[in-house]
């Protein structure tokens, strides 16, 4: 009875400390969404308010009207999209690592492998110019292209793809169903933990992609959010409130698309092996 | 009748992605490394020179270089451990309970690490400000002097790193809970049955069964560190007096502000240089301890 007493107090214990170390680790985003509705003069002041005294929609307002966001997200939104062609072709690839044996298998797997260690320091001048070379800077599929395959990535699909029986793949084929078929229709649908993973790590790492839209991207039409985001960071030191809520449109959505997926990306980490 | 062509053409286009932006531009830096290369070849290639090694004798004796180096070698030396023991500590006392209000908490641990960069580093500029920051408000509160959190020099080294400590550490915390789902619940059982308390189990079968996840975290952790940019980027710039100046960071500089490409690729294969060595023996250790 009392170890049993003794443990529920330690669980209570670990709860509070861990619910004191997430608000911390919350707090600036609760203080960037609390500026975002402050007037001005209120986020200067000193002392510091917490909650917004008047709160206001202006700001808001001024990133789509005065400034140029609405172009901004809807760039942001078609590098998204882009990428997710290269998790289709991330995803192929996978399959065919893990599904069929070819010559050069091996070596082509260990490139996939080797790729992940390759620092961007080193592959950004060369990968300027070689965009440079094919016209494409300035251009959203410049922005999307660097990084739309990535070894990591084909790596997960093939640990995954490997566990689906390869009797199901052979009873498509007896039916008479194409290669692409049997992908389309057998192994996609069967590799939906992975996928789903996929699909929040590339909206994630397409939404906040900001070394190559701020090398690529020349024309102040091609701006990612990212890269208005690090503008205003220039001109605005005097208007933090303007800031939070370019800040806020940013962050919020990528909240909401994690809160509702995280456990399935806690749940392909698992599968992936990396126990 | 299965055709022979099928997997190449499952595989080749992203190959051929991975080929172009991943191993070619290695190739591409070594030949620039040995060039003069900068803006002027743009407009006429015949500019470019190959001057050996002249690049790399230049970079060796270019102080900034060494101060960037020192910079990620002290950031790496205290940002590795900082991130590890944090991030374990966190998903092991996560996964004490599986209750709603335990599952619930995680989320707050992610954020920071699925958060782009540059509002994270707006944010984060707010609550350093010297005159209107709720840091320097927070300090006042405890009768302490307002603090020049990005323009001391050595001050600047530490409110990036926490930064970086801090959106570093969700990821972390993801890979180790995976790994914690894999640690069998029969053993933990048989210890209870053993009267072995929370923390000798912790200590003696759960930390030793997630030695995998620990090490791996520990490789990217390291690598993430040497190739760390984008907190001075956004928050310091790389100042004051180049104190937050990682390697990456005077790469970027050198390459993209100054267009000094051969100069600027040279550093970058020092850099992978660097950062292959190290995580050689950081393999090559994790051997060892497995034979023994």
């Amino acid at each position: 009875m009392s170890t049993r007493n003794g443990s529920r107090g330690l669980t209570l214990g670990i709860g509070i400390a861990l619910g004191v170390g997430a608000l911390i680790t919350a707090f600036p985003f609760i203080w960037m969404i609390a500026t975002a509705f402050k007037p001005q003069r209120e986020s200067v002041t000193y002392p510091p308010t917490i909650v917004p005294q008047e709160p206001t929609l202006q700001w808001f307002q001024t990133l789509f009207t005065e400034l140029d966001f609405g172009r901004y997200l809807l760039n942001t939104v078609i590098v998204v999209l882009i990428g997710f062609v290269g998790l289709l072709l991330m995803a192929m690839a996978g399959y065919a690592f893990a599904k069929f044996d070819f010559r050069g298998r091996k070596w082509m797997f260990f490139l996939v492998l080797a790729t992940m260690m390759i620092p961007i320091q080193v592959t950004m001048i060369p990968t300027y110019l070689i965009l440079n070379g094919m016209k494409l800077t300035n251009t959203l599929v410049g922005i999307a292209l660097p990084t739309l395959v990535s070894g990591f990535s084909i790596f997960l699909f093939r640990q995954f793809m490997t566990t689906i029986p390869t009797e199901m793949l052979e009873a498509a084929r007896l039916d008479g169903a194409g290669e692409f078929r049997t992908f389309w229709q057998i192994v996609l649908p069967m590799s939906k933990p992975i996928l789903a993973v996929q699909v929040v790590l590339t909206f994630i790492s397409g939404w906040n992609s900001f070394l190559w839209p701020l090398i690529i991207a020349s024309d102040q039409k091609l701006y990612t959010l990212s890269v208005g985001l690090a503008l205003l960071n220039q001109q605005l030191a005097v208007n933090p409130s303007l800031q939070m809520a370019a800040a806020s449109v940013m962050v919020v959505p990528i909240l909401i698309v994690f809160i509702v997926f995280q456990r399935y990306v806690i749940q392909g980490f698992a599968l992936s092996g990396l126990k | 009748m299965r055709n022979k062509l099928t997997p190449y053409l499952f595989v080749s286009p992203a190959m051929l992605l991975l080929v172009t932006f991943g191993i070619f531009p290695i190739l591409v830096a070594a030949v620039i490394s040995t060039t003069n290369m900068n803006i002027s070849a743009f407009a006429n290639w015949g500019n470019v020179k190959f001057i050996g090694i002249d690049n790399y004798t230049k970079l060796f004796a270019d102080p900034d270089f060494w101060q960037s180096i020192g910079n990620t070698g002290l950031f790496a030396l205290f940002g590795v451990p900082a991130i590890v023991v944090l991030s374990l500590g966190v998903a092991l006392l996560l996964n004490h309970s599986q209750n709603g209000f335990f599952r619930a908490l995680r989320a707050f641990y992610f954020i920071p690490a699925i958060t782009a960069i540059v509002a994270i580093s707006l944010v984060w500029g707010y609550l350093y400000n010297t005159q209107f920051g709720l840091l320097n408000y927070l300090l006042s509160l405890g009768g302490l002097p307002p603090v020049q959190w990005l323009s001391d020099p050595t001050l600047a080294k530490f409110s990036v790193a926490l930064v970086a400590v801090w959106r570093g550490t969700g990821l972390n915390i993801i890979i180790f809970l995976a790994a914690l789902q894999g640690v069998p619940k029969e053993y933990l059982e048989a210890a209870s049955l053993d009267g072995a308390g929370e923390w000798k189990k912790t200590f003696s079968i759960v930390i030793p069964l997630m030695r995998f996840a620990i090490f791996f975290v520990s490789v990217t952790t390291t690598i993430s560190w040497l190739q760390f940019f984008d907190e001075p980027f956004v928050l310091t710039d790389g100042g004051p007096l180049g104190a937050t100046t990682s390697a990456s960071i005077f790469l970027y500089k050198e390459g993209f502000r100054l267009n000094q490409f051969g100069y600027a690729s040279a550093g970058s294969i020092v850099l992978f240089a660097i950062i292959a060595i190290i995580t050689l023996i950081q393999l090559r250790l994790r051997r060892a301890d497995d034979e023994y």
